[in-house]
């Protein structure tokens, strides 16, 4: 464990890679457990929260932000030796998030759009998860994250208890909440049946179906679903489109969304 | 076994039918909320009928009624002045009697020790207004997982012994339905305090009562019923007979508990396996599955802690996962568990199936996954076990 500095309390580092911000913005969203949270941990480096930038080691790393570029590989390589626990958060940082999209393409012919001098532009061919290049002890998801699962992963961390977060579909959570199934009672497509629990079942409490922000769940069935969104009146192209968003490069999402290439 | 009925027998018999119309109706709802009881009934909310708290038979989704199918159900509005003319709401009276979430205790540090206090809400009286027969048979099922061998659920017995039952038999038999091969309905035989025939005739609406207790038939003498005719008795029957000659689903339950033990390697298990979604929607809206989680939380800063409990199903991963793994990682292997421990192993262990053939798992499946068809498959081509099963 690292060397805790006077405080006795967990030092926390939050870093950033490719990503829009938004995950690390929600723990200072958490307003009314904000003085709490920080009370009880050690923010030692949170460049967006503070000037204040301690020194590694610390016991918890949070990352944000898919990983693009090889300077990104060699930073988060030292962040995961500086770390003691890592926690990655959101779609971008445990699936790779909407930047994935470019996977599908060839890279160069983005870069000679976007910018008038390419040469100097040093990028990876694909967008791709942390946990593709470090071992990663806790991931998150969501685009954005859960405030709420955010401190009850720190919250479990420090009173050294199983985090109350859940794998299973956001059915379940429509159905513990006493929403109405949108897809059984208005024909509307959602993803929510393959769809990891931990937004709280916004969007079909709306009435709308779920977009899949969570990512795939623990066992999604993802084939079965895509042929009940075509029951349901959904194009191929729909289809690949549903599953092609936030979290395009999670597994279960991209295969499905390819077999459904046209 | 019948846990908490003064007097389980009852039935339309010439001195124990009475009849009200809209008027008494309203006079229950405000008898009941007197008595003390928070008033549980249909309501239309968005796009579904579904049981809430409801002040009065304003409330009641008048003209309104359910179309369902596989994975689909609609509400339409058809007119007319039933106010119980739809078949089931989405979710069952288990949301009332055994809450989704609940917190068992609260644990405050105190020293090197702590304090627990004890959380309940057996204090709370429920009259649910418009239970299916159906779905009576479903709670007096709960009752025996919930009091049976050595472990109760206390909180659940005193909410359910606190609990009035108004039951509405059935006057519309839905497509997924099929009470009628489980002996569960469409009219109530037991368990309730009151049971109302709801009978539209032209301009001529009115209920035909029955009290299934000492306190139902006090609380019909005191909103003023009336003494039901013959003709009106014979009403309500014709609405009952209608309703089962509709029912047109059926679950052959001839040997079941045997067949499906015996067919543990069915290929249908891998058929069903490949369409299940594996989303826990079917254990959620069942009126009888039970099973949960036990979960601890904590505040950030160590000081209180609480433990809760959750519904859980027998769906996710978590449920069978135990010290070196997770013993059930198929969706064949979960689907087989929910459907065997309904229909077959339920019966070894509480003497009774699981299944009281609402549906509500066809059609609230997404994709539609219907049981009395899994079972037909099965025993359309029904093998021996293979060798160690």
């Amino acid at each position: 464990m690292p060397e805790r500095r006077r405080t006795g309390k967990p030092k926390v580092a939050v870093f950033k890679f490719a990503s829009c911000d938004g995950c690390q913005l929600s723990l200072l969203d958490a307003e009314e457990e904000l003085l709490d949270v920080a009370s009880a941990i050690d923010i030692a480096y949170f460049p967006e929260a503070s000037r204040r930038m301690i020194r590694g080691p610390y016991d918890i790393g949070i990352v944000e932000g898919s990983i693009t570029t090889p300077h990104d590989v060699e930073r988060i390589r030292d962040i995961r030796k500086s770390s003691a626990a890592l926690i990655t958060i959101g779609a971008c940082a445990t699936a790779g998030g909407i930047q994935a999209l470019r996977n599908w393409k060839d890279i160069k012919n983005y870069v000679h759009i976007v910018y008038a001098s390419p040469e100097y532009v040093s990028t990876l061919d694909r967008s791709l998860p942390v946990g593709s290049f470090v071992h990663v002890d806790y991931e998150l998801r969501g685009c954005p994250i859960n405030k709420y699962q955010l401190i009850e992963v720190i919250n479990a961390f420090l009173n050294k208890r199983k985090p109350n977060v859940y794998t299973h579909s956001v059915c379940v959570d429509c159905k513990l909440k006493g929403t109405t199934c949108v897809m059984v009672s208005r024909g509307e497509p959602c993803l929510g049946p393959v769809t990891q629990s931990g937004c709280g079942a916004i969007c079909p409490s709306f009435n709308r179906g779920c977009y899949g922000c969570f990512g795939p769940m623990e066992f999604p069935n993802t084939a079965a679903l895509a042929a009940q969104l075509k029951e349901l009146g959904e194009t191929k192209f729909d289809i690949q489109l549903a599953f092609r968003t936030f979290n395009a490069y999670a597994d279960a999402f991209r295969k499905e969304s390819e077999a459904h290439e046209q | 076994m019948n846990l908490f009925l003064v007097n389980p027998k009852s039935d339309f018999t010439m001195d124990n039918s009475f009849r009200i119309d809209q008027e008494n109706l309203q006079h229950l709802f405000t008898t009941l909320q007197k008595r003390g009881y928070e008033t549980v009934g249909p309501t239309l909310a968005d796009e579904a009928i579904v049981y809430d708290t409801i002040a009065s038979v304003e409330d009641l989704p008048v003209g309104w009624t359910d179309e369902v199918g596989p994975g689909k159900y609609r509400v339409a509005n058809g007119g007319g002045l039933s106010s119980f003319g739809y078949t089931l709401s989405p979710q069952s009276w288990k949301r009332f009697l055994y809450p989704p979430t609940r917190k068992l205790f609260s644990a405050k540090k105190n020293g090197k020790s702590f304090e627990l206090t004890q959380e309940n809400d057996g204090e709370k009286k429920h009259a649910f207004i418009g239970v299916r027969p159906c779905e009576l048979s479903a709670i007096l099922i709960q009752d025996r997982v919930f009091s049976s061998g050595e472990y109760h659920d206390d909180n659940y017995l005193a909410l359910r012994r606190n609990a009035f039952i108004v039951a509405v038999n059935c006057s519309q038999a839905g497509d997924n339905c099929f009470c009628v091969s489980m002996k569960t309905g469409p009219a109530a035989k037991d368990g309730y305090d009151i049971a109302l025939t709801e009978v539209v005739d032209g301009d001529n609406h009115y209920y035909v009562a029955a009290s299934g207790t000492e306190k139902g038939r006090e609380i019909l003498t005191e909103i003023g019923a009336a003494t039901a005719s013959g003709n009106e008795i014979a009403e309500a029957e014709n609405v009952v007979r209608r309703t089962t000659a509709e029912i047109g689903k059926s679950l052959d339950t001839r040997g079941l508990p045997k067949l499906l033990a015996e067919n543990l390697e069915h290929a249908r298990w891998d058929d069903v396996a490949k369409r299940c979604l594996t989303c826990g929607n079917c254990t959620m809206v069942c009126p009888t599955c039970f099973c949960s989680t036990v979960e601890d939380t904590t505040d950030l800063s160590g000081q209180t802690a609480g433990r809760s409990r959750r519904w859980d199903s027998c769906f996710t991963m978590d449920f069978a996962k135990v010290s070196g793994g997770n013993f059930r990682t198929s969706a064949k292997s979960r689907y087989r568990q929910w459907l065997t421990h309904k229909l077959s192993s339920w019966v070894e262990q509480f003497g009774i199936s699981g299944c009281v053939g609402c549906g509500r798992c066809i059609t609230w499946c997404p994709v539609g996954i219907d049981l009395t068809a899994e079972v037909k498959a099965i025993r359309g081509t029904k093998v021996k076990q293979e060798k160690g099963g």
